[in-house]
């Protein structure tokens, strides 16, 4: 079997793996990642999505040993010394999330989609976060969240004011 | 699901590569970006002995200026494409489908080279490929050889390439000043695969259609070439009707598929419909 050795979140994990093992299973059975799911067998759902060295990939339809020697960020390693990442507090405010089973893939999206544009009008964001499926919220409250996250992300002090 | 057992092997050179592939047998296959391979080990529609995984040969994702030409390698992925400078000057085309092709964390992984072996005929790229008469370069033990697009789409999930053969890189030809070019999609939801879509390039030299290079996706069980529209527009004078005029041949000679998105009929007047506001707006009338 295979040796890897992937940082999750900050940690450094070596483990042996079989090639089969999807990424996802790796971060959750191996790592304690459980806050990432699996949603579909098609690769089409986003809920497992997750930043390999920085650029969103869907941890479905990536094999453990391909994550080999890189860098992994699930929804549980954003955010600092406990206090959540503004994309997080935005989720909340804005009501983004029902059920919740989309919510971390559509963090990760959402984050990435915000690395490459920082200010995105609505069909931008509606564009950036077509590969994650939510069946619940209608969509209408992640895109106000994340526009709420961009705001702040750019300018932390403003966007604290005219929040309600 | 978890995909069946396989062995798994990651070459970190060409040379390596290919030997092991050789080594492997008919039932090994080549793991690209792994976003068309991995839902299907997945479903256990495929289960292949072992699998080659090319990720770590970062040779085959450079994209180079040769002239007339811009070499894309097989592992340039649909993400690096898409922000490429010279695709976007020389290959806006490319650029254009690309965009269109699923979402931006499937194009962070899924490869140029991996979209056309594929050969999925609801695939957006090898109708461009063949749109801009790419030449796609195959690598074996036995050596290397050229494969024209035109013949490397050969039935349904069907290339060209043997068992034991890497493409590398495909080369495109430039298209000049006085080109416009449109991929005109049609799918229902947004990420969808194209129920049908036209790739189109027109060249126009004062008030006339100069040139015109058509190609269809998913209208039968390989890309096709719509070389009537192409006869009836070249050497047209530029207007609207000229150009919907010659696009009501789109479907000729094609074999559309029927499925639960259309069925023949349907997608035999969609390619009319959609080849008529492809050309309107590659050559901008
Ligand atoms: C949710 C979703 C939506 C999608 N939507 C679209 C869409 O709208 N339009 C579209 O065109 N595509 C779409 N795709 C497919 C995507 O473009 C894939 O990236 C592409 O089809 C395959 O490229 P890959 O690098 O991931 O190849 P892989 O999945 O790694 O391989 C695919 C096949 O090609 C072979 N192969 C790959 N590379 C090579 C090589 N260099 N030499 C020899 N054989 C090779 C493999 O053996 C395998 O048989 C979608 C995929 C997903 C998951
Ligand atoms: S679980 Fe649905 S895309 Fe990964
Ligand atoms: S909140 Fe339930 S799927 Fe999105």
């Amino acid at each position: 079997m295979p040796r890897i050795t992937v940082e999750v979140d900050g940690a450094v994990h070596q483990d042996d793996v079989e090639p089969r093992v999807l990424l996802v299973h790796h971060l959750r059975d191996r790592a304690g990642r459980t806050g990432t799911p699996v949603g579909c067998d098609t690769s089409n759902c986003g809920a497992c999505t997750v930043l390999m060295d920085g650029l969103s990939v869907k941890s479905c339809s990536v094999l453990a040993v391909q994550a080999d020697g890189r860098e992994i960020t699930t929804v549980e390693g954003l955010g600092l010394g406990g206090a959540p990442h503004p994309m997080q507090r935005a989720f909340h405010e804005e009501h983004a999330l029902q059920c919740g089973y989309c919510t971390p893939g559509m963090i990760m999206a959402a984050i990435d989609l915000l690395r490459e544009n920082p200010d995105p009008s609505e069909t931008e964001i509606r564009a950036g976060l077509e590969g994650n499926l939510c069946r619940c919220t209608g969509y209408q409250n992640i895109v106000r969240a994340v526009r709420r996250a961009a705001a702040e992300m750019r300018d932390p002090a403003a966007a604290r004011e005219v929040a309600p | 699901m978890i995909p069946a057992a396989f062995d798994y092997a990651r070459p970190a050179s060409l040379d390596e590569a290919v030997r092991v592939l050789a080594d492997a047998g008919e039932d090994a296959k080549v793991l690209a970006g792994g976003q068309s391979l991995m839902p299907l080990l997945r479903l256990r529609l495929a289960y292949p002995d072992a699998l080659v995984d090319l990720d770590r040969l970062d040779g085959l994702r450079e994209i180079r200026d040769d002239g007339d030409a811009v070499v894309i390698g097989a592992l340039a992925t649909h993400h690096q494409v898409l922000r490429d400078p010279l695709v976007n000057e020389h290959l806006p085309l490319l650029a254009r489908a690309t965009a269109t092709v699923a979402d931006p964390a499937v194009r962070h992984r899924g490869t140029f080279g991996g979209s056309l072996a594929h050969a999925d005929p609801a695939g957006d790229l090898p109708a461009v490929a063949l749109a801009l008469d790419a030449v796609l370069h195959a690598r074996s033990v036995r050596g290397e050889r050229e494969i024209p697009a035109a013949e490397f789409f050969v039935d349904w999930m069907t290339s060209a390439l043997e068992p034991d053969e890497l493409l590398t890189a495909v080369r495109i030809p430039k298209l000049g000043p006085g080109w416009g070019v449109h991929y005109e999609k049609f799918h229902r939801t947004a990420q969808a695969w194209a129920i049908v879509g036209v790739a189109c390039a027109v060249r126009r030299v004062q008030g006339a259609v100069e040139d015109v290079r058509v190609a269809l996706t998913n209208m039968g069980p390989v890309p096709v070439r719509a070389s009537a529209v192409e006869r009836f527009a070249e050497g047209r004078t530029l207007s609207r009707d000229a150009l919907r005029a010659a696009a009501a041949h789109a479907a000729d000679g094609t074999g559309p598929p029927a499925d639960l998105h259309g069925s023949a009929e349907y997608r035999t007047h969609l390619a009319g419909v959609l080849t008529a506001r492809a050309l309107t707006a590659a050559a901008g009338v």
